[in-house]
C-alpha cells in the first residue's frame, strides 16, 4: 500500500510541476505587447490553464475522498453534460416525460449500480432496457412526427452523457490480481493520457500545424498536430507505466488506443456541434466551452479502456 | 423573521434556477448600471422574470421589480409570501373593470422612487408558434412620461422548453438572457411605430446565430 501512495504523490507533484510551468509560461507570454489576434489566443490559453487548475484539484479532492467522491464528481458531470446535450437536441413538449426519466432516473440509477459494484447490470442498463424503454415512453405520449430523429437524439444523449462517461468511475470496480487497492491510479492514467492527448494536439497544432485534417468538421484540428499528439501521449502513457498494472510496452499501447479514440471523439462530437450550427457545448468552463468540450475525448476512450483492461487484466 | 425567510427563499430559487438551467446573462452594447431601468422581455414562461433575476448582479437585483399579475400572485398564502416578500413584485390587477389603481400610475410611482422594473409587455405568456406577440402599449407611456429611465431589450432563451405549460416537472435546459442596447421614444414617434421597435428590439437578440450564443 506505500506503494501506491508513493504513486499517488508523485503523480500529483508531478501535475503541480507541469501546471505551474504552464502557468508561468501563460503569464510571460501575457507580459510582452502583442498584436489583438495573438492577445486574444494568449487570453483564451491563460483561461485554459486556469481551468486545468480548478479541474485537476476537483480530481484531486475527489480521489483523496475515494470513490463515493468519484462517483459523485462524474456523476454531476454526467448532469452537465446531458443538460448540455440536450439543450442542443430538438427534443420538445411531446418528449417532457422521455426527458425527466433520463435526468431524474436513468442517470440516478447507472451511478448506483456504479456505487454498489452491480458489474453485470451496469454496462446494459442503458444499452438495453432504457434504448428500449425510451421509445416506449414516447410512444404512450402518441407524438409521432420525427419520432425516430427525437427518440435517436434523446438515447445518444444518455449513452454518450451518461453510458459512456459513467465508464470512469466503474474503473474503481474493476478486479485485476495483484493491483487491488490501487485503481484510483488507472482513472488517473486514461484521464492524464486523454487531456494530455488533447493539450498535446493543440499545441503541436499551434507550432507546427499545416494540413488541416477535418475542415468541415473541425477547423482547428490539423495532420501535424494529430500525429505529434498522439504519439508523445503514446510517449507520455509508456512512461506512467509504473502506476499500472501494465507492462512497458503494453502501457504504450494502451495509450495509443485511448489518444486514438480520444481525438475521434473529439472529432465526432464536432460533427455533432457544426451540424447544430454552434462552436462550443456550453461556456461553464472558461477558454474550454461546456463540460462536453472538455468530456468529448474521455466519453469515447473510457468505455474501451475500460473493457481492453478488464478482458485482459480483469480476474 | 419574515425577511430572513424571504431571503432564504430568494438565494434557494436562484440556486434551483441555476442548477436546472445554467443560466448566464449576456450584455450586449449594454452594461449592468445603476441607472434605474426597465427591463423589457419576451414572456414564455411563469419563471421568466426569476431567470432575469438570477442573472442579474446582487447589487440591482434588490432594487429591481418585476410586475406581474396579482390575480395570479394572490391566489394562495405560499404565492403571495414569494411574490410580496421574496420577489417584491410590483402587483398590478389585469382587469379593467375591478381595479381601483391604474397599473400605469403603479409603475410610474416605483420608477420614482429609484426602483428598476421587469415587464412584459407581450402581456400574457406566449404559448403560441410566434416568437413574439404584439406588445400592449403600457411601454409606450411609460416611455413617453419617464424619458430619462432607461429602456434595457431583453431576450430569454430556452425557457419554454424546461416547464411547458401543463407540465410539473422541470427539465433541465441551459437557458441564456441576453440585454440588448437600451431603446428610447423619438420625439414626435407615435406610439404604434415604437412599440413595433421596442418588439423588433427584443426579438433582434433571438437566436439565428445558434441555439448557445
Amino acid at each position: 500500500m506505500t506503494g501506491y501512495h508513493a504513486k499517488l504523490m508523485a503523480l500529483l507533484v508531478g501535475v503541480l510541476i507541469i501546471l505551474t510551468v504552464a502557468s508561468a509560461i501563460g503569464s510571460l507570454l501575457s507580459a510582452r505587447p502583442r498584436d489583438k489576434a495573438s492577445r486574444a489566443v494568449i487570453d483564451n490559453l491563460n483561461a485554459r490553464i486556469n481551468a486545468w487548475w480548478v479541474m485537476a484539484i476537483l480530481l484531486g479532492l475527489a480521489f483523496w475522498m475515494g470513490r463515493s467522491g468519484v462517483i459523485l464528481l462524474f456523476g454531476i458531470c454526467s448532469f452537465a453534460a446531458l443538460r448540455e446535450f440536450v439543450t442542443l437536441t430538438n427534443a420538445r413538449r411531446a418528449d417532457h416525460w422521455m426527458l425527466a426519466a433520463v435526468f431524474y432516473v436513468v442517470l440516478p440509477i447507472q451511478y448506483i449500480l456504479i456505487w454498489t459494484d452491480w458489474h453485470g447490470f451496469f454496462t446494459i442498463f442503458i444499452p438495453v432496457y432504457v434504448f428500449l424503454g425510451l421509445p416506449i415512453l414516447s410512444v404512450i405520449r402518441g407524438e409521432s412526427g420525427n419520432f425516430l430523429i427525437r427518440v435517436a437524439e434523446v438515447q445518444w444523449a444518455a449513452m454518450v452523457t451518461i453510458y459512456c462517461i459513467s465508464y470512469v468511475p466503474a474503473l474503481l470496480s474493476l478486479q485485476i490480481p495483484g493491483y487491488e487497492g490501487q485503481n484510483v491510479l488507472l482513472i488517473a492514467f486514461l484521464i492524464i493520457v486523454v487531456q494530455a492527448s488533447d493539450v498535446l494536439q493543440y499545441i503541436w497544432g499551434k507550432l507546427t500545424g499545416k494540413t488541416r485534417i477535418a475542415p468541415r468538421l473541425s477547423p482547428s484540428k490539423t495532420v501535424e498536430g494529430f500525429v505529434g499528439g498522439v504519439l508523445s501521449a503514446t510517449l507520455l502513457g509508456t512512461a506512467l507505466w509504473w502506476i499500472t498494472p501494465f507492462a512497458i510496452w503494453q502501457a504504450g499501447i494502451m495509450a495509443m488506443i485511448i489518444s486514438l479514440m480520444g481525438f475521434f471523439g473529439g472529432l465526432v462530437m464536432s460533427a455533432i456541434k457544426r451540424d447544430r450550427g454552434v462552436k462550443d457545448w456550453g461556456d461553464v468552463i472558461a477558454g474550454h466551452g461546456g463540460f462536453i468540450d472538455r468530456l468529448d475525448s474521455v466519453i469515447f476512450a473510457a468505455p474501451v479502456f475500460f473493457h481492453l483492461t478488464h478482458y485482459w487484466w480483469g480476474a | 423573521m419574515k425577511r430572513l425567510y424571504a431571503k432564504m427563499f430568494g438565494l434557494a430559487i436562484i440556486w434551483f434556477s441555476r442548477f436546472i438551467t445554467a443560466v448566464r446573462g449576456f450584455w450586449k452594447g449594454v452594461e449592468p448600471g445603476d441607472a434605474v431601468t426597465i427591463y423589457f422581455a419576451n414572456h414564455t414562461s411563469n419563471g421568466d422574470f426569476i431567470l432575469l433575476w438570477t442573472v442579474l448582479p446582487p447589487h440591482i437585483r434588490r432594487r429591481t421589480r418585476p410586475v406581474a399579475a396579482a390575480d395570479y400572485w394572490l391566489t394562495s398564502k405560499l404565492k403571495s409570501f414569494i411574490g410580496r416578500e421574496v420577489i417584491n413584485a410590483l402587483l398590478i390587477d389585469r382587469n379593467p373593470e375591478t381595479r381601483t389603481l391604474d397599473p400605469v400610475e403603479q409603475m410610474l410611482e416605483a420608477l420614482d422612487a429609484d426602483e428598476s422594473l421587469i415587464i412584459f409587455p407581450e402581456g400574457l405568456r406566449n404559448s403560441s408558434d410566434e416568437k413574439i406577440l404584439p406588445f400592449r402599449p403600457g411601454i409606450y407611456h411609460l416611455a413617453d412620461k419617464r424619458p430619462d429611465v432607461r429602456l434595457v431589450p431583453v431576450w430569454i432563451e430556452n425557457l419554454n422548453r424546461v416547464l411547458p405549460k401543463g407540465e410539473i416537472i422541470p427539465i433541465p435546459f441551459i437557458c441564456t438572457v441576453t440585454f440588448g442596447e437600451p431603446i428610447a421614444l423619438k420625439p414626435g414617434e407615435d406610439k404604434r411605430n415604437f412599440l413595433d421597435r421596442a418588439q423588433n428590439a427584443v426579438l433582434a437578440l433571438g437566436p439565428g446565430e445558434g441555439i448557445i450564443p
